[in-house]
């Protein structure tokens, strides 16, 4: 990473009940890097992306975006920082069943107040981009898990995000369309210089990123910065 | 010098010819276009096959054309040398084993030694990783040869990173039993 980080977490703390999920963690995401977040299964690694997106507040440590710190931030201007600066895609898209593709795609433009007729162009042109443009008109029950993950990633870039948070997005995908996934969000994320925070536990797709930092026990380990 | 042949090299040769005869030269060529990537024959290797091919029957001598240098010989397969391709490729290659692993070993010393295991598991991680990425970018092309040349590394790869994985997740218990 160049330059001044665009996101910083310092020694995270977190705990659900007595189990500590997040036990100093510490992470450094620079504009437009993408870094993979890697680590077994209850790690702490989905907690500390929700940590480091806003949406869940740590116990202890803080998170800044853009030198702005997260949880003294009022709620509602949290929720307007990942509605316009953050975009989200999970392992299942989470698209909204009974709107149409291109409809999904425009959502976040529209609660943005962006014009239908506008908000559905922009939608049109990132689901071509995510090479999905023919399903625009389709339901997410009618296309397949392949599909819906690029309009999912289609719907995470609309607003042009300077991060996008992906948890584990190809984990409910064959290695093909994983891959396609994958160098379709990493492409449109490097052309508009958007940094990338990935959870995953495939290598292969942490062979998209710039860095590995790996979470063990809640605690990070940046590898390659220790060598 | 020694010149070591690979084993298939006969039969990719044979089954470059078998769509028509082709000078040495030529078949070098179109053999390190399609399967040399970063190890190109020597000229050596590809007399020493042809030559053998010769005498086992597998192709025959379809031409020979004098040059200014050495005779130019045009060689094509003949029906035992198609035969044999179709053997060849009837035939599961045996898979690798993997059994004989210096990391396993170098794993096994460091416990013995008391040095750390696992700094010496991310280490390597962070090394296997790095290629990955490697990898990974110069799997952004429209060359689909590339693009499975380099898959097939990097499922290799992957395979490798789990077994590092597991194995950091269960040193304190391999330290238990190398030093029982």
């Amino acid at each position: 990473m160049t330059g001044s980080p665009l996101l910083v977490a310092a020694d995270l703390r977190k705990s659900y009940g007595p189990t500590p999920a997040l036990d100093g963690a510490s992470l450094a995401v620079g504009p437009g890097e993408v870094v993979a977040i890697m680590g077994p299964s209850g790690s702490g690694k989905s907690t500390l992306l929700h940590c480091l997106a806003g949406i869940v507040v740590p116990d202890a440590g803080e998170v800044r975006y853009d030198g702005q710190k997260l949880s003294g931030m009022p709620d509602a201007a949290r929720s307007a920082l990942r509605r316009t600066r953050f975009g989200f895609v999970f392992q299942f898209g989470q698209l909204v069943p009974e709107l149409t593709c291109v409809e999904n795609v425009a959502l976040p433009l529209r609660l943005e107040r962006v014009p239908r007729r506008e908000a559905e162009r922009r939608a049109a042109e990132w689901l071509d981009r995510l090479e999905v443009g023919d399903v625009a008109g389709k339901r997410p029950g009618e296309v397949s898990g392949g599909q819906g993950q690029r309009v999912a990633v289609a719907r995470a870039l609309v607003t042009t995000p300077r991060v996008v948070f992906a948890d584990e997005p190809t984990g409910a995908l064959d290695s093909l369309n994983g891959e396609r996934v994958m160098r379709l969000l990493t492409a449109a994320a490097r052309d508009t210089g958007a940094a990338v925070v990935l959870v995953t536990h495939e290598p292969r797709v942490a062979g998209y990123s710039d860095r590995e930092v790996v979470v063990r026990d809640g605690r990070t380990r940046d590898l390659e910065r220790a060598l | 010098m020694c010149i070591v042949v690979p084993m298939s090299l006969g039969q990719t040769f044979l089954g470059l010819l078998e769509s028509g005869p082709r000078h040495g030269y030529d078949l070098k060529r179109t053999y390190d276009d399609r399967f040399g990537n970063t190890k190109p024959l020597h000229y050596g290797q590809v007399y020493a096959t042809l030559s053998r091919l010769l005498k086992d029957g597998l192709v025959e001598l379809d031409a020979v054309e004098p040059g200014e240098g050495p005779e130019r010989k045009r060689y094509a397969i003949t029906s035992a040398g198609v035969t044999d391709v179709d053997r060849w490729l009837g035939t599961p290659e045996k898979p690798e084993p993997y059994l004989q692993n210096t990391l396993y070993t170098k794993v096994v010393l460091a416990v013995l030694t008391g040095r750390p295991a696992a700094d010496l598991l991310d280490v390597q991680r962070a090394e296997h990783l790095r290629l990955m990425r490697e990898l990974t970018r110069r799997k952004a092309t429209d060359d689909l040869a590339e693009q499975l040349i380099c898959d097939h590394a990097l499922f290799h790869l992957e395979a490798d990173l789990r077994w590092l994985e597991l194995t950091t997740a269960r040193l304190d218990e391999l330290a238990a039993r190398v030093r029982s």
